[in-house]
């Protein structure tokens, strides 16, 4: 007997589960057994009994909620059969530790059953900050829409650090502080910074200290940093965008306020945070790379998790690929 | 393209005045001739563009996108130009460079049937930022907060002319302005129009402190007019009507244009007048901005001229003359229309005689005095001394603060941004915004307070507990629909800070309606 996609994997209240393994992904609860994708707050949440993810994610957790986030740790290495599936972590590009989950049914129980793969968050744009993303045969493909509009067409990210450079040039008596999220987004700034010919010391807020270090620790370069408590003479800080909102950002005299996201692609998403440097740099597939990828793979069928589900529908539809919504909620729109 | 691009995204997301004269005086110096000029030109609204309008815009989409993808991006975009210039298909090649220059002559000169043909090829070698300047273009307003004056202060920066000596010849200029940049390095004076705008000397607030170290007898003292400021030039054939900033407004006001029967440049009042009643500023402002006039509106609104200076009669250059010289001169002069008349000099010997006058005016539409040293010669610009305003005494509510957004530059990261209401029966209905009146130190205590007292966050906006009552001063009310009130304040600002008032006792908004 053939056992369906829909049968081996499919949304709960906890997240999305897998039937035959016995495991959640993701989950937005606390479950007995978890595979997380990466170490953002809402894909990787404390409080599983065993948790299986990348080493680098591993830590992540650790550094985030402490050594005793979950009762056990399993180390993703090569294929690994959990109940009557066989799972493997592949790279997702999105940021440090994060990978796409596959999924193979054992042959013997569900003959000719798909394999499916679960994209995490992934981006396919280079970053120096993590693994790039790797194209995985697949039959289902669930996969993120984040950007799943024609809209959004990100620009090249070492030219979105140089406009950052260049306003640094042409204001150089103010601060300039950007907006990062503290995993990934923040040190894939620093670096483009570098890389864009910014050597001398950057600041960063407290709360991007910890994973700072850590990438540092993981072989990442990312140039000399200070505190933003005390930033001498840098004039780029990074902080966390709700730092912005509070009397924090009062120390800073005149200061240029720069936000780093896919959205600054939309004037008025930018207005709205009240930046005066919109820096459109993202970790997520724009909508070229999002349709190109579904092209390349060729899967049997799309599913489609968590963004702007309504495009990337249509043009499935338009593609003749049989598509569909899990409108998993919990996901936030551009996470952390 | 690019590099004109790049000067609209970032004066369209930089709130600061400096900044955006750092930016646009960079881009300036850096840009050569003739993009700079256009630029100059579009910034200033000087070009005359085919229009392109959004069902054209939304047709040439509809032609490349299929329908449903381009309505979930609008809707998520929100506006139109910038939807087009993202989702535009096709990758952009990479050695496509078009030129402002290009991008203008394209819009100026191609026929109404090959327009279509003519944006979607350049779409197609544009990339999107550059398409989201070039869709602007047309449109003919950038919205991105830049006045004609601020751009003319950023084109004197670094260079050898000052803003006021560009002012005095930019209207007799036309795109791209090539001589123009040439003087401005030290190169001949360019060649200029007939009846061009000359810049217009403005006055400074005084105080009845400030005054009393003048001599009343240096001084000439007149109306406050709540018209418009206007510059009416004659010379040859040609006729215009000149606002204070000297943009063209003759076509608003044709029964002025037709009266213009002197030679010379007068300065002057805008003001709706039936017989010898002044109306109000708010009739004025149904005549302002029309392309066209109804013959009803111009038997209804009738406009006409309050004239207070002579700058140019006759072909002679009054401006260095002293004022009383000048005043002598207008009031020999002959207009020929009863539709032009001279703002009458108030008769005073001392201080406090004006300051009865300016207490009890005999109509609504005088705002104050001006007063004004009879010595002085016509100077461009605001200097401090010669040109007095001495308003009167602004209105003010005690109102209460509903909801606070953060400022922008220098006040980044401080609440600075009010919306404030007055109490209609139990509730508290929002009759305006103020930014400004309070001191830097007030500002932190009303940014304290916006933290303490938030009750909701809608975006950037906080909603307040409705506790602290604010006395906000302005200027005048004109009745509008678009308010909730159903009114609109002019210059509201807040003048003090009542932490000692209950919210409870701020004013009924009723009492704002009597104002009125």
């Amino acid at each position: 007997m053939t056992m369906r996609a829909e049968e081996i994997i499919y949304p709960t209240e906890a997240g999305l589960y897998c039937a035959p393994g016995d495991f959640h992904i993701d989950p937005l609860r606390p479950v007995p057994r978890a595979l997380v994708t990466h170490g953002h707050s809402d894909h990787a949440r404390p409080g599983h009994g065993a948790v299986m993810a990348t080493r680098q994610t591993l830590d992540i957790m650790a550094i985030r909620y402490g050594e005793d986030f979950t009762a056990s740790r399993q180390i993703a290495g090569g294929p690994t059969q959990i109940g009557d599936v066989t799972v493997s972590f592949h790279p997702a590009g999105h940021v440090l530790g994060s990978a796409q989950i596959l999924i193979t049914p054992d042959r013997g129980k569900a003959k000719g059953a798909p394999r499916i793969l679960i994209s995490g968050d992934y981006c396919r744009t280079p970053n120096p900050c993590c693994a790039p993303w790797e194209p995985v045969a697949c039959d289902v493909f669930i996969t993120e829409a984040t950007f799943g509009l024609p809209v959004f067409r990100h620009p090249d990210p070492l030219a979105e650090a140089g406009r950052l450079i260049a306003s640094m040039a042409e204001f150089p008596e103010r601060p300039h502080l950007v907006g990062t999220y503290a995993l990934g987004k923040a040190q894939r700034v620093i670096a483009l910074a570098r890389a864009a010919g910014h050597h001398g010391p950057i600041a960063i807020h407290g709360a991007l200290k910890r994973l700072c270090d850590y990438h540092i620790e993981q072989g990442i370069d990312l140039g000399p940093l200070v505190s933003a408590t005390d930033p001498g003479e840098a004039q780029l800080v990074l902080a966390p965008p709700s730092a912005f909102a509070s009397p924090w950002v009062q120390r800073f005299r005149d200061p240029v306020l720069s936000y780093a996201s896919g959205w600054m692609t939309v004037r008025a998403r930018a207005r709205q945070r009240g930046v005066e440097l919109p820096l459109v740099i993202s970790d997520h597939v724009d909508w070229p790379q999002l349709t190109r990828t579904i092209r390349e793979l060729s899967p049997e069928e799309v599913w489609i998790t968590h963004g702007t589900e309504d495009g990337l529908m249509r043009w499935c539809e338009l593609e003749g690929i049989p598509a569909r919504p899990l409108r998993l909620i919990g996901y936030e729109d551009e996470p952390e | 393209m690019k590099d004109f691009a790049r000067l609209i995204e970032r004066l369209a997301f930089t709130p600061g005045r400096n900044a955006k004269l750092t930016i646009l005086s960079h881009y300036f110096q850096t840009t050569p001739d003739p993009d700079r000029g256009y630029a100059l030109a579009v910034l200033t609204g000087g070009l005359n563009l085919r229009q392109v309008s959004p069902s054209l815009l939304k047709r040439l989409a509809a032609e490349r996108v299929d329908a449903q993808l381009f309505r979930l991006s609008y809707d998520f975009v929100g506006d139109l130009a910038e939807t087009i210039a993202l989702l535009w298909p096709g990758e952009t090649l990479e050695n496509s460079e078009v030129s402002v220059t290009e991008a203008v002559r394209l819009l100026r000169e191609t026929g109404k049937l090959a327009l279509p043909g003519i944006i979607t090829d350049l779409l197609d070698r544009l990339t999107p930022s550059e398409r989201l300047a070039f869709l602007k273009l047309p449109t003919g307003n950038l919205r991105v907060g830049v006045s004609a004056r601020l751009a003319r202060t950023a084109l004197a920066m670094g260079t050898l002319r000052s803003v006021d000596e560009i002012e005095e010849i930019w209207h007799g200029l036309t795109p791209p302005y090539a001589p123009l940049f040439v003087w401005l390095r030290g190169g001949p004076a360019p060649a200029v129009f007939e009846a061009p705008f000359r810049p217009v000397m403005l006055s400074t607030p005084v105080t009845p402190e400030e005054l009393s170290a003048f001599d009343p007898a240096d001084y000439l003292a007149e109306w406050k007019w709540d018209g418009i400021r206007v510059q009416a030039v004659t010379e040859g054939d040609n006729r215009r009507l000149y606002s204070r900033t000297g943009e063209e407004i003759g076509a608003s006001f044709p029964e002025i244009i037709e009266a213009m029967s002197f030679q010379g440049a007068v300065d002057g009042e805008l003001l709706i007048r039936r017989g010898d009643q002044v109306a109000p500023f708010s009739d004025l402002q149904k005549r302002l901005g029309r392309k066209q006039v109804s013959a009803r509106m111009l038997q209804s609104h009738p406009a006409t001229l309050r004239l207070y200076d002579l700058l140019i009669w006759q072909g002679e250059d009054l401006r260095p003359l002293p004022l009383d010289a000048r005043r002598e001169r207008l009031e020999t002069a002959s207009f020929y229309s009863d539709r032009i008349d001279l703002s009458p000099l108030l008769p005073f010997q001392s201080w406090n005689d004006l300051a009865g006058l300016r207490a009890a005016p005999h109509a609504p539409v005088i705002e104050g005095v001006m007063i004004k040293r009879r010595d002085s010669p016509y100077l461009a610009g605001r200097p401090r001394g010669p040109w007095f305003k001495w308003k009167r005494d602004p209105m003010v509510v005690d109102a209460v603060l509903l909801y606070a957004q953060a400022g922008h530059g220098k006040r980044s990261g401080f609440y600075s941004d009010f919306t404030f209401g007055l109490w209609e029966d139990a509730d508290l209905v929002p009759v305006g915004k103020a930014y400004f009146g309070f001191t830097d130190e007030e500002l932190r205590d009303l940014d304290r307070f916006v933290r303490k007292h938030t009750t909701q966050r809608f975006g950037p906006v906080r909603q307040l507990a409705p506790e602290l009552v604010v006395e906000v001063a302005f200027e005048g009310l004109n009745p509008s629909p678009r308010h909730k009130s159903g009114l609109a304040m002019r210059f509201p600002r807040i003048s003090r800070i009542r932490w000692d008032k209950p919210a409870s006792e701020a004013d009924r908004l009723q009492t704002l309606r009597e104002m009125l």
